[in-house]
């Protein structure tokens, strides 16, 4: 009996948005008298930061400071339609839509400010520090305060634009069965280490080294934020986490999620990550998304650490000590059989 | 029922209220006294989010009678920040990323302040074991881990 140490790897393609598509998400972005610009949605904020990525995604398409973009995303009620955050498809569905938007309201930005200035709105630039000037001559510019104030209140035009970003459905062929079920894909690649009581059946995660190909990380603490939860998240996944674990009689089972396994603190493994951006062509601004991906690579490469650990194969999960000491019995039997 | 006179002091000020007896502390600072800072969670103790400090110790206000805290010092989160600063755990959470969905966030920073106040410098196992109530489940606890260690550097080398 004897603590053994393991090793194992896994690599992931993983789709970012609901898979088959026909998932609209709708964003509507308008300015402010003084010239914020307000991105209005009904996708939820989980913690996740989707809204720091649009207000980021939309302060780039309009050519303003981030500071100046407020999202709302309040309402289901009476935002506009998002099918939802959830299946990694916050980043890449709802970013594009709002790219949409912001590209609309833009244009009417500089319709206004071109008519201010009396040049044309084709020569006109932005600063990114909220100025819209002259391309080559950027003394002749104004504000986009001052511009937002003339749409209001002399032009009488809102700086406003809309964007909807569908993937279309996809049915698979009758004949062959071929379809597209995604349009973009992010990689990520685990190596984890265990350690193994071949007497308890206890596992012990050691470290966790992942490379997450991530598209392009609109914002990078965010992305490692992610992926550091998600890392535990996956390790939650594969050793601890079900709603039915056994139990002989199902009376002695547990009856609300004070009795649902997670890991804690102290069994916090040493995790190193490294991101890779590769842009996707059908990403906001390149980015794919991490989303479910950050949990999903860690649970193969422990099962495969457990296996090189004590030689059994463990398919279903969680990865129990039970079943550990079960399939660990098993191997016994038969190689005395 | 009869209603029971509870007084004590909520960070720094008096409050007062009369509430049924066998109210919670929780039910008490939530809904009578609107201090909402708090959060209530699994309402069994077992999750750490309700957390507050009462005359210096860490205490799970889901678990207490508001009738036991006659003329104690509640501290809760709200407060932490003075005139618009943060404190420096606070500070600390925000710049390590330690918070996501925000809600164990109140009774993680009430466990940190409680383990900080009687031990400046923790050891990662230490820091561990004072959060080993509280249940996290976005940030894999790493960051709050990282946090905390950041905010107990931080107070030793400005007293340095």
């Amino acid at each position: 009996m004897a603590l053994k140490r393991g090793r194992g790897v896994a690599a992931i393609n993983y789709p970012t948005g609901m898979n088959l598509g026909g998932d609209p998400t709708h964003a509507l972005v308008h300015s402010t008298p003084t010239g914020n610009f307000m991105v209005s949605l009904s996708s939820v904020d989980l913690g996740q930061g989707m809204r720091q990525v649009v207000a980021q995604i939309c302060a780039e398409t309009i050519g303003v400071p981030v500071e100046r973009v407020i999202v709302d995303a309040a309402d289901t009620d009476t935002g506009p339609l998002c099918m939802g955050t959830f299946a990694s498809r916050g980043t890449h569905r709802i970013g594009n839509a709002v790219i949409q938007a912001a590209r609309e309201a833009r244009q009417v930005m500089l319709e206004v400010a071109a008519e201010a200035l009396e040049v044309d709105a084709g020569d006109l630039e932005t600063d990114g520090e909220g100025n819209i000037q002259v391309k080559g001559a950027p003394a002749r510019a104004i504000s986009i305060t001052d511009a937002a104030l003339a749409a209001h209140f002399r032009q009488g035009r809102a700086i406003s634009g809309r964007g909807i970003f569908l993937v279309p459905r996809s049915y698979p062929e009758a004949a062959t069965g071929a379809m597209k079920p995604a349009t973009c894909y992010a990689h990520a690649c685990t190596v984890a280490e265990v350690e193994v009581d071949d007497e308890t059946g206890e596992v012990a995660v050691l470290s966790l080294k992942n490379v997450f190909e991530v598209g392009r990380a609109v914002n990078p603490k965010l992305v490692e934020q992610q992926l550091v939860g998600g890392a535990w998240m996956g390790m939650s996944h594969a050793l601890y986490e079900t709603t039915e674990p056994y139990y002989p009689s199902r009376e002695h089972g547990p009856t609300d999620f004070n009795m649902y396994l997670m890991p804690g603190p102290g069994d916090v493994p040493r995790i190193e990550t490294v991101v890779l951006e590769r842009p996707a062509p059908d990403g906001p601004y390149g980015a794919k998304g991490t989303g479910e991906m950050c949990a999903n690579p860690h649970i193969p490469a422990i099962a495969n650490a457990i296996f090189d650990a004590v030689g059994v194969r463990i398919d279903t999960l969680p990865i129990t000590p039970e079943r550990i000491l079960r399939a660990l019995q098993e191997r016994s039997r038969r190689a005395a059989a | 029922m009869p209603k029971v006179a509870i007084r004590f002091t909520l960070n720094g000020s008096e409050a007062a209220e009369f509430v049924e007896s066998g109210t919670t502390l929780l039910g008490a600072l939530r809904d009578k006294l609107g201090e909402t800072s708090v959060k209530g969670g699994c309402l069994q103790g077992t999750c750490g989010a309700c957390s507050v400090i009462i005359d210096g110790a860490l205490k799970l206000s889901c678990l207490t009678l508001a009738e036991s805290c006659q003329d104690a010092r509640i501290e809760t989160v709200a407060a932490l920040a003075r005139g618009g600063l943060l404190h420096p755990l606070q500070r600390a959470f925000v710049e390590t990323f330690a918070t996501q969905c925000g809600f164990c966030t109140s009774g993680m920073l009430m466990a940190a302040k409680a383990l900080l106040d009687h031990n400046a410098t923790p050891s990662r196992e230490d820091v561990i074991e004072a959060i080993s109530g509280n249940i996290c489940r976005c940030t894999g606890y790493e960051p709050i881990i990282q946090a905390i260690l950041a905010a107990s550097r931080a107070a030793t080398s400005t007293a340095a």
